[in-house]
């Protein structure tokens, strides 16, 4: 037995009284979990502290609360790991954010994840006609979806969601991880329509910042991010959409420039975001008022000698047999029948086989 | 120390000063850049977004590269962006045999290949790992004394941290707090150290992609820090470049100069802000330019930097 003391946030909006800390001093052994510690402390102290949980085995997902400033799920974090990461000793458990609190560690999931797991049609559409017994489908295409099938709705991603916080419109890592998992099962029948829309909205696939947070926040390995850089890529690349966010223009425009110029030509880059991936972007009048709204900086940037007039006008550019290197790779990797992705997830490492 | 050199685009781009005060800072600390000048750009995420097989190759030719250069230990970057976006593509290319035996066949044209277990540290790592605080401590000539630094990592130097190999031994994510302390500066602590700067959707969601950067701007002003130090060039952009439009978005007035770790280190050891490309900066580091002048004379005449 051990003694952990736990710094709980505690808030009952109902009282009218502001969100306060609250420490217990539980005893339990190190490997217990902090769940066990906040149930401890609820049985021995407090009977008022609001905590959800059920299964103890990170399989429910209805403990999620954020350890000592990071989310993860109660019952899958042991107490002694818990304190070597807490800045004081004291381990600090607090709701998750990106959603209003319904009462001390327990926050409103239906307010926030469920309404957005709801908007991206989350069953199946069935592609008819329907078999009679069961749809036959090459085992290889299923292995694509398992990573997005171990979501357990725990809304850790979103607890942590970066874009979120600052766009709560965004439909998020949850949410757009479960819109793969049907996007990528081939008995699916409207990828088109799904990819379509969630393209199209200015809070869908194209309002991920790329932050990796999502990643690291999930207990499950499901890496939302790379979830919607899958939505991307099928999108963009298979669908060809064109999407009113600029989106799949900015890829397009990255990866071309790119092949020619074997660097990043960055004043071509915006202008082509907004317009098109041709040189003549930048002449196109709505990329004239879109890159306006940005002259200031522009001005300010070349004022400065920070951009020169020279480096716009002759951008940088790798040497003439490196150039032809990097389009030779370009040519030999996108003229495949079929595109590789090499997952991890799925796949492992040569050193855990 | 000698390193395979990888600054980036943008650090040869838009924000020349990055580059240019590395290479500025290189000698005082006796670490022998060799240019990768024949190397791509790392795709920053969009070109894996696009293809990751495409991605993986363009930068294993890279590695492959710094694998060459001759009396070399590791290949050094300066931008948290290709240390993450490379860093994803080295994990898939040492993870399998098979993968990266695939990878080295559409390098074979060129005569390259890659082997599996390249060291690549953006600067920020190399300093405290290779280099170690305690010879910078003594490099100093300026100490930054009651210069307030809140740091500002960007996202892929600490996400995911399983992957850029952080951990209870390897605190990277705490390693800029680190490096101010050593070079006598004061860290301060605000909310958005280690949030996204916004600038991957700047093109896609203007106004979050301003908020972002704006909030955490002003959360570092709340704070009471006079600047902020970034090992991020792209941060850098939305963080500096874009402050005027961010201050719009956010309705407040944010004047934060921001600074590349370079430059931060640099005027630590003794150069002049303008040797530093200071100057270049949207927003005027006139805190840091005061601070310095003011203590400027205190630099030892025996200083090699003074020049």
């Amino acid at each position: 037995m051990a003694e952990y003391t736990l710094r709980l946030r505690r808030y009952d909006p109902e009282s009218g009284d502001a969100p306060y800390w609250e420490e217990h001093t539980i005893e339990l052994e190190p490997h217990r979990s902090v769940l066990e510690g906040i149930l401890q402390a609820k049985a021995r102290f407090d009977g008022s502290i609001g905590i959800r949980c059920s299964c103890r085995a990170a399989i429910c997902g209805s403990c999620g609360v954020r350890i000592n400033g990071r989310p993860d799920l109660a019952c899958h974090t042991h107490l002694d790991k818990a304190e070597r990461r807490a800045k004081d000793g004291i381990i600090e458990v607090e709701p998750m954010g990106n959603m209003p609190v319904i009462k001390d560690l327990i926050v409103d999931m239906e307010a926030v994840h469920w309404k957005k797991i709801r908007r991206v049609t989350p069953w199946l559409i069935a592609k008819q006609p329907v078999p009679v017994r069961e749809y036959i489908v090459p085992r290889e295409s299923m292995v694509d979806v398992t990573q997005s099938m171990a979501c357990i709705q725990c809304g850790a991603c979103v607890s942590d969601c970066l874009s979120m916080e600052v766009d709560p419109k965004f439909i998020g890592p949850a949410a757009l991880a479960k819109a793969y998992r049907f996007v990528g099962d081939p008995r699916d029948d409207q990828h088109f329509e799904r990819l379509k829309d969630l393209a199209e909205d200015p809070h869908g696939i194209y309002d991920c910042t790329h932050c990796f947070a999502c990643i690291d926040a999930c207990p499950k390995d499901v890496a939302p991010m790379s979830q919607i850089m899958r939505l991307r890529r099928r999108a963009g690349n298979d669908f060809n959409i064109e999407d009113r966010n600029n989106g799949e223009r900015h890829e397009s425009a990255f990866v071309s420039l790119v092949k020619q110029y074997g660097l990043l030509n960055e004043a071509e880059l915006l202008p082509r975001s907004y317009g098109g991936d041709t040189p003549l972007a930048k002449f196109k009048p709505s990329v004239a008022l879109e890159m306006a709204t940005t002259l200031p900086a522009i001005a300010r940037a070349l004022l400065r000698r920070k951009v020169t007039p020279a480096a716009v006008l002759k951008p940088h550019k790798l040497p003439k047999q490196d150039l032809a290197a990097v389009r030779r790779i370009y040519d030999e990797v996108e003229g495949r029948e079929q595109r590789a992705e090499f997952n991890i997830y799925i796949s492992g490492k040569d050193e855990d086989r | 120390m000698k390193v395979a050199y990888w600054p980036g685009c943008v650090s040869r781009g838009f924000t020349p000063e990055l580059h240019g005060s590395m290479a500025r800072i290189a000698p005082l600390l006796d670490i022998e850049l060799v240019p990768l000048d024949r190397a791509s750009c790392c795709g920053a995420g969009v070109i894996a977004e696009h293809n990751p097989e495409l991605a993986d190759t363009l930068n294993a030719r890279t590695f492959a590269l710094a694998q060459q250069a001759e009396g070399t230990s590791l290949m050094m970057n300066i931008c948290s962006t290709c240390q993450g976006a490379q860093s994803e593509c080295q994990e898939r290319l040492d993870a399998s045999a098979e993968y990266r035996e695939r990878i080295n066949a559409t390098l074979a044209g060129e005569g390259l290949s890659y082997e599996k277990g390249l060291t690549n540290k953006n600067f920020l790592w190399l300093l405290v790992e290779e280099f170690g605080l305690d010879v910078l401590a003594e490099r100093v000539q300026r100490p930054l004394t009651d210069l307030r630094v809140g740091p500002f990592y960007g996202c892929y130097i600490v996400r995911p941290a399983e992957r850029l190999g952080i951990d209870e031994a390897l605190p990277r994510d705490s390693y800029l707090a680190q490096v101010i302390e050593t070079l006598g500066g004061t860290v301060t602590d605000y909310a958005g150290s280690h949030k996204c700067c916004g600038f991957p959707i700047i093109t896609m969601n203007k106004e979050a992609s301003l908020k972002q950067a704006g909030r955490h701007l002003g959360d570092a002003v709340d704070a009471g820090a006079d600047c902020l130090v970034t090992p991020c060039p792209l941060c850098h952009l939305n963080l500096d470049l874009q402050q005027p439009l961010a201050e719009r978005v956010v309705g407040r007035e944010l004047a934060m100069p921001v600074l590349h770790l370079p430059q931060l280190v640099g005027l630590a050891l003794g150069l002049a802000p303008d040797q530093l490309g200071l100057q270049r900066h949207v927003v005027k580091p006139t805190a840091v330019i005061d601070w310095s002048t003011a203590v400027v004379g205190e630099v030892t005449s025996t200083s090699p930097a003074g020049g």
